[in-house]
């Protein structure tokens, strides 16, 4: 039964006791060290964040550098494909003019040809027209100088062209 | 029989069922540990506590018997 | 480093339990020819007491004297307890300020006017004296001031370790205590309360942890006498009464709520469960307190059962088996200790944390 009564003077003294140590931990012990701790388990978890900020920040610039290295490279190929365009343009614009200027050339050249032809010709023409005449003067002289000849001449023209 | 006789055998009923309790809490929790070992510390954190409220039944039962001593 | 602490203070702890074998055999070897009364002298240890006995020297008792205050009619009375020359039957008559004082079975008496010797009724009740306010520093309040200031030493240079090391890391004292408080903080308090509430009743936690367990450590200092703070009722309904009083002022409407008129059952239920959840506002703080003072009670009392078997059977050599078993018990009781502290914190966080639950339906 004793055992089991509290006594009235230890009940005083541990509450006073009890509320002095809690009043002076609190203040002395508990508010530093869960301070302590709390600022370490925040640094720590400020330090983690930084450096998967890093990270990322390093995949950023990675991915930056990636994506630069990409649109140079296109770049260039559109560029290299430019140049070949126009290469290839240059080229079949000059085959072009040259082929124009050479079908002109050639069809300068036919009609000069055809012109030195013609003059050619006439002056053949006129030449074989002098030649001929030349001989039949020749002819006719020679031949009219002999009257049976000239006889002869004449019948047969009138007999090629009797009927006519 | 004295009061005191009484109380002492109150005091080991007490006990008994306690004990059973108690027991069983542990058998389980050691099963439910066995089972699933990665939850151990919050079967055990659980197991205690129940415990504790199983034994203050019985520990009521022991201060009844200690105030007829 | 911080286990290799821990080791050598539990190292500390056993092998001043096994003095405690050495002690308790010595005290009692002095030839008395008095019967062995093995029940009053478990009492008598368990009990608080007005003198700091430390052991007996042939026959002579050994104590530190601690001062008697006593709150009487006629005002303050204070004088040192060795006046009772060790006297605890009530026959050594203190006189003080005209008025005669006795100690009987720890308790002090003033007895009436004319009176010699205390006298008792068939009740224990006693006929010429009454009981005087006793604010008196006995045994456990000596032991409870020393931990006390064990306490705060331990803990306050713990904390000031921290200003002097950079970057908040735990120095000496600080690296064995940190993960006590931790341990507190984050299995006791986070889980049990709430991430958003734990913070306000941290204090109190942290306190009530390390007061207890450190009363429960003494307790087992046989050097100490076994000053059984942590076992004494009184000291347990205090602390259970201060988890009762932050229980109540916390507890919200939710909390209240579930109380007069639980919800989600039947009216009839609600009812029912009114006046049980009525009971259960006082049985928790009561469970508290005895659990705590029952199983340390309990313990000290089992190991001096053990030791009393060789005064018992009156032979030596039965001292191997009661030392051996009673060593195996104060092992298990150290983890006692420990895990009544954890229990009691833990229990009253899970109170604080009912108290401050928010409705979630």
């Amino acid at each position: 039964m004793d055992l089991v009564t509290p006594g009235f003077g230890l009940v005083f003294w541990t509450i006073i006791t009890f509320l002095c140590l809690l009043f002076i931990l609190r203040k002395f012990a508990w508010k530093p060290i869960l301070g302590a701790v709390e600022d370490r388990e925040n640094g720590i978890k400020s330090a983690l964040a930084s450096a998967e900020n890093a990270r990322k920040e390093m995949e950023n610039l990675k991915a930056d550098n990636e994506r630069i290295l990409n649109e140079a490279r296109a770049e260039r190929e559109a560029m290299l494909k430019d140049a070949r365009e126009i290469k290839n343009k240059m080229i079949s614009d000059a085959k072009d003019q040259a082929q124009e200027q050479a079908n002109k050339m050639i069809e300068q050249a036919q009609a000069a040809i055809e012109s030195e032809k013609k003059s050619a010709m006439l002056e053949l023409k006129k030449q074989v027209a002098e030649i001929s005449i030349d001989i039949a003067e020749k002819v006719v002289r020679e031949e009219l100088s002999n009257k049976d000849k000239q006889l002869k001449l004449v019948e047969s023209m009138l007999s090629d062209a009797k009927l006519n | 029989m004295t009061i005191t006789g009484i109380a002492a055998i109150g005091a080991g009923l007490a006990a008994i069922g306690a004990g059973l309790g108690i027991g069983k809490i542990g058998g389980s929790a050691m099963e439910a540990m066995a089972r699933q070992p990665e939850m151990h510390g919050k079967i055990q954190t659980s197991a205690l506590i129940l415990a504790a409220f199983v034994e203050a039944v019985a520990l009521f039962g022991v201060v009844v018997a200690l105030l007829q001593g | 480093m911080t286990f290799s602490t821990f080791r050598n203070t539990l190292f500390l702890v056993l092998s001043l339990s096994f003095s405690f074998a050495v002690f308790a055999g010595e005290a009692s070897e002095n030839p008395k020819k008095e019967k062995f009364d093995a029940k009053e002298m478990i009492m008598h240890h368990v009990k608080d007491a007005h003198e700091f006995h430390i052991i007996d020297i042939n026959g002579k008792p050994v104590s530190i004297s601690l001062p008697i205050i006593l709150w009487t009619d006629n005002g303050l009375v204070t004088f040192m307890s060795s006046a009772f020359h060790h006297d605890d039957s009530g026959h050594h008559i203190v006189e003080k300020n005209g008025m005669k004082f006795v100690k009987y079975h720890e308790n002090i008496y003033q007895l009436t006017d004319g009176a010699h010797a205390i006298e008792f009724d068939a009740d224990h009740h006693p006929i010429n004296a009454k009981k005087p306010w006793n604010f008196s520093i006995t045994r456990n309040v000596f032991m409870m001031w020393v931990s006390a200031i064990v306490l705060i030493l331990l803990f306050v240079t713990a904390a000031r370790s921290y200003n002097k090391s950079e970057g908040n890391v735990p120095k000496g004292i600080a690296g064995f205590v940190e993960p006590l408080v931790v341990f507190v903080r984050d299995e006791i308090a986070r889980p049990m309360i709430g991430e958003h509430k734990y913070k306000k009743y941290m204090p109190y936690l942290l306190t009530i942890f390390f007061f207890i367990w450190i009363n429960n450590i003494f307790g087992l200092i046989p050097i100490l006498n076994g000053a059984n703070l942590s076992g004494n009722i009184a000291f347990t309904m205090v602390l259970a009464l201060f988890t009762f009083i932050i229980t109540t002022v916390s507890g919200n409407a939710n909390y209240w709520k579930h109380i007069f008129w639980m919800p989600g059952v039947p009216v009839a239920m609600k009812l029912f469960l009114m006046p049980i959840e009525l009971i259960g506002i006082f049985t928790k703080p009561i469970s508290l307190m005895i659990r705590l003072f029952a199983n340390i009670t309990a313990g000290h009392i089992i190991i001096l059962a053990l030791m009393s078997l060789i005064f018992i059977f009156e032979t030596v050599l039965i001292a191997p088996v009661s030392v051996a078993f009673s060593l195996f018990i104060t092992v298990i009781e150290i983890v006692v200790t420990a895990i009544q502290a954890y229990i009691f914190t833990i229990l009253s966080a899970l109170y604080f944390g009912m108290a401050t639950e928010e409705e979630h339906h």
